[in-house]
Protein backbone atom coordinates (compact mmCIF):
# COMPACT_ATOMS: atom_id res chain seq x y z
CA UNK A 1 0.00 0.00 0.00
CA UNK A 2 1.24 3.48 -0.47
CA UNK A 3 0.48 6.28 1.83
CA UNK A 4 1.12 9.89 1.29
CA UNK A 5 0.68 12.91 3.47
CA UNK A 6 0.21 16.07 2.41
CA UNK A 7 0.27 18.38 5.88
CA UNK A 8 0.13 21.82 4.77
CA UNK A 9 -3.53 20.76 2.85
CA UNK A 10 -4.82 17.91 5.60
CA UNK A 11 -4.68 15.54 2.87
CA UNK A 12 -3.46 11.96 2.84
CA UNK A 13 -3.76 9.45 -0.35
CA UNK A 14 -3.72 5.88 -0.50
CA UNK A 15 -3.09 3.85 -3.16
CA UNK A 16 -3.54 -0.11 -3.28
CA UNK A 17 -4.15 -3.11 -5.78
CA UNK A 18 -6.12 -5.57 -5.65
CA UNK A 19 -6.65 -8.93 -7.65
CA UNK A 20 -10.12 -8.35 -8.68
CA UNK A 21 -12.12 -6.84 -11.41
CA UNK A 22 -13.12 -3.16 -11.22
CA UNK A 23 -16.63 -4.52 -10.78
CA UNK A 24 -16.08 -6.68 -7.98
CA UNK A 25 -14.08 -3.95 -5.71
CA UNK A 26 -16.59 -1.30 -6.60
CA UNK A 27 -19.31 -3.59 -5.16
CA UNK A 28 -17.45 -4.14 -1.90
CA UNK A 29 -17.13 -0.08 -1.57
CA UNK A 30 -20.67 0.25 -2.71
CA UNK A 31 -22.80 -2.68 -1.51
CA UNK A 32 -23.94 -2.31 2.30
CA UNK A 33 -23.09 -6.40 3.23
CA UNK A 34 -19.50 -5.97 1.87
CA UNK A 35 -18.67 -2.87 3.56
CA UNK A 36 -19.39 -3.64 6.35
CA UNK A 37 -17.11 -6.73 6.75
CA UNK A 38 -14.26 -4.75 5.63
CA UNK A 39 -15.11 -1.30 6.73
CA UNK A 40 -14.26 -1.34 10.60
CA UNK A 41 -10.35 -1.30 11.35
CA UNK A 42 -10.37 -4.28 14.14
CA UNK A 43 -11.56 -4.99 16.73
CA UNK A 44 -14.36 -2.75 15.86
CA UNK A 45 -17.24 -3.68 13.37
CA UNK A 46 -19.23 -1.60 10.95
CA UNK A 47 -22.68 -2.26 11.08
CA UNK A 48 -24.73 -0.63 8.25
CA UNK A 49 -28.26 1.15 9.57
CA UNK A 50 -29.44 2.62 6.14
CA UNK A 51 -27.46 2.61 2.30
CA UNK A 52 -28.61 4.85 -0.51
CA UNK A 53 -25.47 4.45 -2.74
CA UNK A 54 -26.30 7.38 -5.43
CA UNK A 55 -25.84 11.24 -6.02
CA UNK A 56 -27.42 13.41 -2.92
CA UNK A 57 -27.80 9.65 -1.31
CA UNK A 58 -26.15 9.10 1.87
CA UNK A 59 -25.03 5.58 3.90
CA UNK A 60 -25.26 5.72 7.81
CA UNK A 61 -23.22 3.23 9.69
CA UNK A 62 -21.98 2.57 12.93
CA UNK A 63 -18.80 1.65 13.85
CA UNK A 64 -19.19 -0.70 16.86
CA UNK A 65 -16.43 -1.61 19.33
CA UNK A 66 -15.33 -4.74 21.31
CA UNK A 67 -16.81 -3.12 24.87
CA UNK A 68 -19.86 -2.25 23.39
CA UNK A 69 -19.60 1.31 22.67
CA UNK A 70 -20.81 2.05 19.40
CA UNK A 71 -20.68 5.61 17.17
CA UNK A 72 -22.52 6.52 14.23
CA UNK A 73 -21.05 8.26 10.98
CA UNK A 74 -23.04 9.16 7.93
CA UNK A 75 -21.30 9.25 4.22
CA UNK A 76 -23.05 11.50 2.00
CA UNK A 77 -22.39 10.88 -1.88
CA UNK A 78 -21.69 13.38 -4.35
CA UNK A 79 -20.61 12.18 -7.42
CA UNK A 80 -20.94 9.01 -9.02
CA UNK A 81 -19.28 7.74 -12.18
CA UNK A 82 -19.87 3.96 -12.26
CA UNK A 83 -16.94 1.70 -11.34
CA UNK A 84 -14.94 4.16 -12.11
CA UNK A 85 -14.82 6.90 -8.87
CA UNK A 86 -17.10 8.68 -6.53
CA UNK A 87 -17.11 11.09 -4.26
CA UNK A 88 -18.28 11.81 -0.99
CA UNK A 89 -18.20 13.58 2.49
CA UNK A 90 -17.67 11.78 5.87
CA UNK A 91 -19.74 13.20 9.27
CA UNK A 92 -20.31 11.54 12.65
CA UNK A 93 -23.65 11.62 13.52
CA UNK A 94 -26.54 10.59 15.56
CA UNK A 95 -28.27 6.78 15.23
CA UNK A 96 -31.00 8.89 13.11
CA UNK A 97 -28.22 10.09 10.90
CA UNK A 98 -28.27 13.68 12.37
CA UNK A 99 -25.17 15.30 11.96
CA UNK A 100 -23.26 15.77 14.74
CA UNK A 101 -21.43 18.55 13.73
CA UNK A 102 -22.69 21.59 11.24
CA UNK A 103 -19.69 20.48 8.83
CA UNK A 104 -18.54 17.50 7.58
CA UNK A 105 -14.96 16.10 9.23
CA UNK A 106 -13.64 14.86 5.76
CA UNK A 107 -13.85 15.05 2.38
CA UNK A 108 -12.65 11.90 -0.03
CA UNK A 109 -12.58 10.67 -3.67
CA UNK A 110 -11.90 6.58 -4.88
CA UNK A 111 -11.06 6.05 -8.08
CA UNK A 112 -11.30 2.43 -9.44
CA UNK A 113 -8.72 1.47 -12.29
CA UNK A 114 -8.57 -1.52 -14.13
CA UNK A 115 -4.90 -2.87 -14.43
CA UNK A 116 -3.82 -6.73 -15.76
CA UNK A 117 -5.18 -9.45 -13.36
CA UNK A 118 -6.71 -6.51 -10.90
CA UNK A 119 -7.70 -2.92 -9.69
CA UNK A 120 -5.91 0.27 -8.81
CA UNK A 121 -7.75 1.77 -5.99
CA UNK A 122 -6.77 5.43 -5.55
CA UNK A 123 -8.17 7.05 -2.07
CA UNK A 124 -7.41 10.95 -1.76
CA UNK A 125 -8.88 12.23 1.68
CA UNK A 126 -8.72 15.91 2.92
CA UNK A 127 -9.65 16.72 7.07
CA UNK A 128 -11.25 19.48 7.85
CA UNK A 129 -9.39 20.24 10.93
CA UNK A 130 -7.28 18.87 13.81
CA UNK A 131 -9.49 18.40 16.36
CA UNK A 132 -11.86 16.29 14.06
CA UNK A 133 -8.99 14.21 13.52
CA UNK A 134 -8.50 13.72 17.05
CA UNK A 135 -11.85 13.06 17.55
CA UNK A 136 -12.24 10.13 14.81
CA UNK A 137 -8.99 8.84 16.39
CA UNK A 138 -10.49 8.83 19.62
CA UNK A 139 -14.13 8.05 18.56
CA UNK A 140 -12.96 4.14 17.78
CA UNK A 141 -10.09 3.91 15.94
CA UNK A 142 -7.81 4.09 18.76
CA UNK A 143 -8.05 0.70 19.57
CA UNK A 144 -7.68 -0.56 16.44
CA UNK A 145 -4.41 1.37 15.84
CA UNK A 146 -3.00 0.20 19.01
CA UNK A 147 -4.35 -2.97 17.97
CA UNK A 148 -1.90 -2.66 14.66
CA UNK A 149 0.86 -1.55 16.68
CA UNK A 150 0.78 -4.58 18.73
CA UNK A 151 0.13 -6.46 15.61
CA UNK A 152 2.95 -4.98 13.35
CA UNK A 153 5.21 -7.50 13.40
CA UNK A 154 2.57 -9.93 12.10
CA UNK A 155 1.85 -7.43 9.53
CA UNK A 156 5.50 -7.27 8.49
CA UNK A 157 5.98 -10.51 8.51
CA UNK A 158 2.69 -10.79 6.30
CA UNK A 159 4.14 -7.90 3.89
CA UNK A 160 7.43 -10.10 3.51
CA UNK A 161 5.73 -13.03 2.08
CA UNK A 162 3.56 -10.89 -0.05
CA UNK A 163 7.07 -9.62 -2.03
CA UNK B 1 -8.15 28.95 23.09
CA UNK B 2 -5.56 27.12 20.92
CA UNK B 3 -4.98 28.38 17.27
CA UNK B 4 -5.30 25.62 15.18
CA UNK B 5 -1.85 24.57 14.25
CA UNK B 6 -3.02 23.85 10.36
CA UNK B 7 -3.80 27.49 9.67
CA UNK B 8 -0.72 28.46 10.97
CA UNK B 9 1.58 25.95 8.70
CA UNK B 10 -0.81 26.93 5.45
CA UNK B 11 0.10 30.69 5.17
CA UNK B 12 3.20 30.67 3.15
CA UNK B 13 5.34 33.62 5.59
CA UNK B 14 5.08 31.69 8.11
CA UNK B 15 6.37 28.40 6.47
CA UNK B 16 9.18 30.70 5.45
CA UNK B 17 9.71 31.80 8.93
CA UNK B 18 9.57 28.25 10.42
CA UNK B 19 12.03 27.26 7.44
CA UNK B 20 14.15 30.05 7.97
CA UNK B 21 14.35 29.25 12.26
CA UNK B 22 15.20 25.81 10.98
CA UNK B 23 19.10 26.75 10.08
CA UNK B 24 19.30 29.11 13.20
CA UNK B 25 17.76 30.87 16.52
CA UNK B 26 17.25 34.65 15.39
CA UNK B 27 15.34 37.74 16.47
CA UNK B 28 12.03 39.50 15.00
CA UNK B 29 14.44 41.58 13.65
CA UNK B 30 16.66 39.40 11.80
CA UNK B 31 13.66 37.27 10.60
CA UNK B 32 12.19 40.48 9.07
CA UNK B 33 15.27 41.45 7.09
CA UNK B 34 14.26 38.38 4.90
CA UNK B 35 10.92 39.62 3.93
CA UNK B 36 9.44 42.70 1.76
CA UNK B 37 6.77 42.94 4.50
CA UNK B 38 6.57 45.50 7.40
CA UNK B 39 8.00 44.26 10.81
CA UNK B 40 4.45 44.63 12.16
CA UNK B 41 3.23 42.19 9.59
CA UNK B 42 6.27 39.76 10.20
CA UNK B 43 5.68 39.94 14.40
CA UNK B 44 1.98 39.13 13.98
CA UNK B 45 3.36 35.85 12.05
CA UNK B 46 5.38 35.41 14.72
CA UNK B 47 3.03 35.76 17.37
CA UNK B 48 0.62 33.19 15.32
CA UNK B 49 3.93 30.62 15.30
CA UNK B 50 4.34 31.03 19.09
CA UNK B 51 0.73 30.92 20.02
CA UNK B 52 0.47 27.39 18.33
CA UNK B 53 3.70 26.29 20.13
CA UNK B 54 5.60 26.39 17.01
CA UNK B 55 8.38 28.46 18.29
CA UNK B 56 10.13 28.26 21.56
CA UNK B 57 10.84 32.22 22.83
CA UNK B 58 14.50 32.72 24.21
CA UNK B 59 15.46 35.66 26.05
CA UNK B 60 18.92 37.04 25.85
CA UNK B 61 19.60 40.63 27.48
CA UNK B 62 17.21 43.02 25.67
CA UNK B 63 16.81 40.75 22.52
CA UNK B 64 14.33 37.93 22.00
CA UNK B 65 15.94 35.01 20.20
CA UNK B 66 13.09 32.18 18.49
CA UNK B 67 13.47 28.80 17.41
CA UNK B 68 11.72 26.15 16.69
CA UNK B 69 9.62 23.92 18.71
CA UNK B 70 11.00 20.77 17.31
CA UNK B 71 8.14 18.76 19.78
CA UNK B 72 5.35 20.47 18.16
CA UNK B 73 6.81 20.09 14.52
CA UNK B 74 7.16 15.88 14.76
CA UNK B 75 3.07 16.48 16.09
CA UNK B 76 2.49 17.70 12.96
CA UNK B 77 4.07 15.63 10.83
CA UNK B 78 3.00 12.50 13.06
CA UNK B 79 -1.05 13.93 13.08
CA UNK B 80 -1.92 11.80 9.64
CA UNK B 81 0.02 8.49 10.68
CA UNK B 82 -2.77 6.95 12.25
CA UNK B 83 -4.21 6.82 8.80
CA UNK B 84 -2.01 4.87 7.48
CA UNK B 85 -2.57 1.77 9.67
CA UNK B 86 -6.56 2.15 10.02
CA UNK B 87 -6.07 1.89 5.59
CA UNK B 88 -3.46 -1.19 5.75
CA UNK B 89 -5.76 -2.90 8.28
CA UNK B 90 -9.00 -2.15 6.07
CA UNK B 91 -7.27 -2.89 2.68
CA UNK B 92 -6.30 -6.30 4.48
CA UNK B 93 -9.57 -7.12 5.52
CA UNK B 94 -10.90 -6.37 1.42
CA UNK B 95 -8.43 -8.30 0.11
CA UNK B 96 -9.49 -11.51 2.21
CA UNK B 97 -13.15 -10.65 1.39
CA UNK B 98 -12.52 -10.01 -2.61
CA UNK B 99 -10.50 -13.85 -2.51
CA UNK B 100 -13.39 -15.13 -1.11
CA UNK B 101 -15.90 -14.00 -3.09
CA UNK B 102 -13.47 -15.09 -6.40
CA UNK B 103 -13.14 -18.49 -4.85
CA UNK B 104 -17.14 -18.41 -5.24
CA UNK B 105 -17.01 -17.53 -8.92
CA UNK B 106 -15.16 -20.66 -9.51
CA UNK B 107 -17.23 -23.34 -7.56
Amino acid sequence: MEFKKDIKNKKIFVKREFKASPEEVWNAWTKPELLDQWWAPKPWKAKTKSMDFREGGKWLYSMQGPNGEEHFSRADYKKIIPYKSFTGLDSFADADGNMNNELPVAEWTCTFEKIPGGTVVNVEMTFKSEADLNKLVEMGFKEGFEAALTNLDDIFEKQKSYS
Amino acid sequence: MRRDVFQAIADPTRRKILILLGSSEMTPNEIAEYFNITRQAVSKHIKILTECNLLLQEPSGREIYYRLNADTIKEVDDWLEPFRFIWEQRFDELDKLLSKSNNKKKE
